[in-house]
């Protein structure tokens, strides 16, 4: 069918909608879809979860191995995070390598991680510039209804919060332990739908959208990592704006990584 | 569980009889399916078999992707069957892989032999399978949740296809193996029936069997593809007879 047509009529109307304050399906601005947090999903795992937004629902695993740190921090383990946005998930997916849309996702994702120091990565050291646990943390999108980076995010996080470091499987500890999480970032991202910056966007907000952005908060109060995409603009007033409100529902997402829920 | 770097078979039968489980060798392990977990695609299903967990989605008919495997006969069918990274003990390296591959290949034909393609002309029917936790029998475990959903998806089939594997554990024929049967078991034989016709429609074997074993194994997959068959009804009639189509999951 004329998916193109159909999706501009939609977008107009999406935008049309924001103007008096409105969303297609109903909620505020500043109002989050349902959000769950299932730790524990996949009993393969050293940690897991499954987080569903409204529609949206995603999977991350981690796996802890054995392995070599870079040569340029021999006393750190390695952290690793890869996103797959497989064709499972939605139309507009499609089999092959990576594309530029997974790749951001996993990129803005490791990186509230890291900046965040979820993970002391020099615990992960076994023994200095020879033995260190890699962490891989694999995100698996398996229904896109939009915001794909939140919920990554705080699948990927809660999935650290519930892992267990297998060290007595590679028979580097008499007893496998919890793998120990320092911080708590959580994602939270915004569109602009003209003069409206609504938070939590749908894949047709998306579509409509004239700017996206996402800011990781700490419980710390910190910001720990930004991300601008999508074509369009934001002033310094929304920015604050967005980091406000990003740190609202931070607190509350965060209580669901660590204790799983909805 | 976990037996990454064992060294020792271990007792896969117990003197009564049982397997490492506790199953007799008849038994199936539990099954689990879910019709329409998911929002985007046109059709899918969740199954949870044993330690198995596999989602598979159905899109379309659609346009062909690639447009040049299109036919101008009849819709292609075209499957991804995938792993996820975590879903085994020791981290798969994500992507295609050749086991990955030959296992899309012959989920897909099964689905071509049963599918009447030939009322979709020039568009395409993808079946995506992913294995989100695996212990055995997970290309079964995929055949069962893609024909769910391909039936969820209301493409019009000559049947559903179940589909289970029959091993040698022990020297004992078995129903439904899983991980630690079909690594120290001494045969795999996963198979998918057309319950209507009797016939295979996928029929895989690796190990050693004699004549009569193999007779037996495939009439005890035969007996464990009904029993299958029987729960796929079930999920698609609790599915559909107790509201309306398209409502959320």
């Amino acid at each position: 069918m004329s998916e193109e047509v159909s999706a501009e009529i939609l977008t107009t109307h999406i935008l049309d909608l924001a103007a008096e304050g409105k969303r297609l399906d109903g909620r505020g601005p500043d109002e989050y879809r349902p959000v769950s947090v299932e730790p524990g999903f996949v009993a393969t795992a050293d940690g897991s979860a499954l987080v569903r937004i409204g529609d949206t629902c995603v999977l991350a695993g981690i796996k802890l191995e054995p392995g070599k740190p870079f040569p340029d921090t021999p006393n750190a383990g390695v952290l690793t995070t890869n996103a797959e946005l497989i064709p499972l998930s939605s139309p507009t997916f499609e089999p092959g390598p990576p594309q530029p849309g997974a790749i951001e996702v996993s990129r803005v994702v490791d990186r509230a991680i890291r900046a965040a120091e979820t993970i002391d990565l020099t615990r992960l050291c076994v023994t200095p510039g020879e033995k260190s646990w890699v962490c891989y943390v694999d995100i698996h999108v398996l229904d896109h209804s939009g915001n794909l980076i939140d919920a990554a995010s705080l699948a990927a996080v809660s999935a650290l919060a519930h892992a267990t470091v297998p060290a007595k499987r590679f028979e580097i500890a008499e007893a496998d332990y919890p793998l120990e999480v320092n911080h708590y970032p959580v994602e939270c991202t915004f569109v602009r739908l003209g003069d409206a910056i609504v938070v939590d966007p749908t894949f047709d907000e998306e579509r409509a959208a004239q700017g996206r952005i996402t800011v990781a908060t700490d419980e710390a109060g910190r910001v720990v990592a930004m991300q601008k995409g999508l074509v369009g603009a934001f002033s310094p007033d929304d920015v604050k704006d967005v980091v406000r409100r990003a740190f609202r529902h931070g607190e509350r997402h965060r209580a669901l990584a660590k204790g799983g829920g909805a | 569980m976990g037996n990454v770097g064992a060294k020792d078979v271990p007792e896969l039968l117990s003197p009564e009889g049982l397997r490492i489980d506790g199953r007799k060798l008849d038994e199936l392990r539990p099954i689990k399916i879910q019709v329409g977990p998911l929002h985007n695609a046109d059709g899918s299903a969740f199954v949870e078999w044993g330690q198995n967990k596999v989602m598979a989605a159905v899109y379309g008919p659609r346009e062909v992707h690639p447009r040049h495997l299109q036919q101008n006969n009849k819709a292609v069918i075209q499957c991804k069957y995938n792993m996820a990274a975590f879903a085994v003990d020791e981290r798969k390296r994500p992507g295609l892989d050749r086991r990955s591959q030959e296992i899309s290949k012959v989920i897909g034909e099964a689905f071509e032999s049963v599918v009447f393609a030939e009322e979709y002309p020039r568009t395409s029917i993808d079946i995506y399978i992913e294995v989100l936790q695996a212990n055995a029998g997970t290309r079964c475990a995929g055949l069962v949740a893609a024909s769910v959903a391909l039936a969820d998806a209301g493409i019009p089939m000559v049947d559903l296809l179940p589909a289970v594997a029959v091993g040698k554990v022990a020297g004992k024929i078995a129903l439904d193996l899983k991980k630690e049967e079909d690594n120290f078991g001494e045969a795999d034989l996963p198979m998918a029936l057309v319950p209507q016709s009797g016939r295979f429609v996928l029929l895989q074997m690796e190990g050693h069997m004699n004549e009569e074993e193999l007779g037996r194994a495939l009439d005890l997959g035969v007996a464990g593809c009904r029993a299958i068959y029987e729960k796929m009804k079930e999920a698609l009639r609790e599915r559909y007879s107790t509201g309306p189509v398209g409502g959320s999951a």
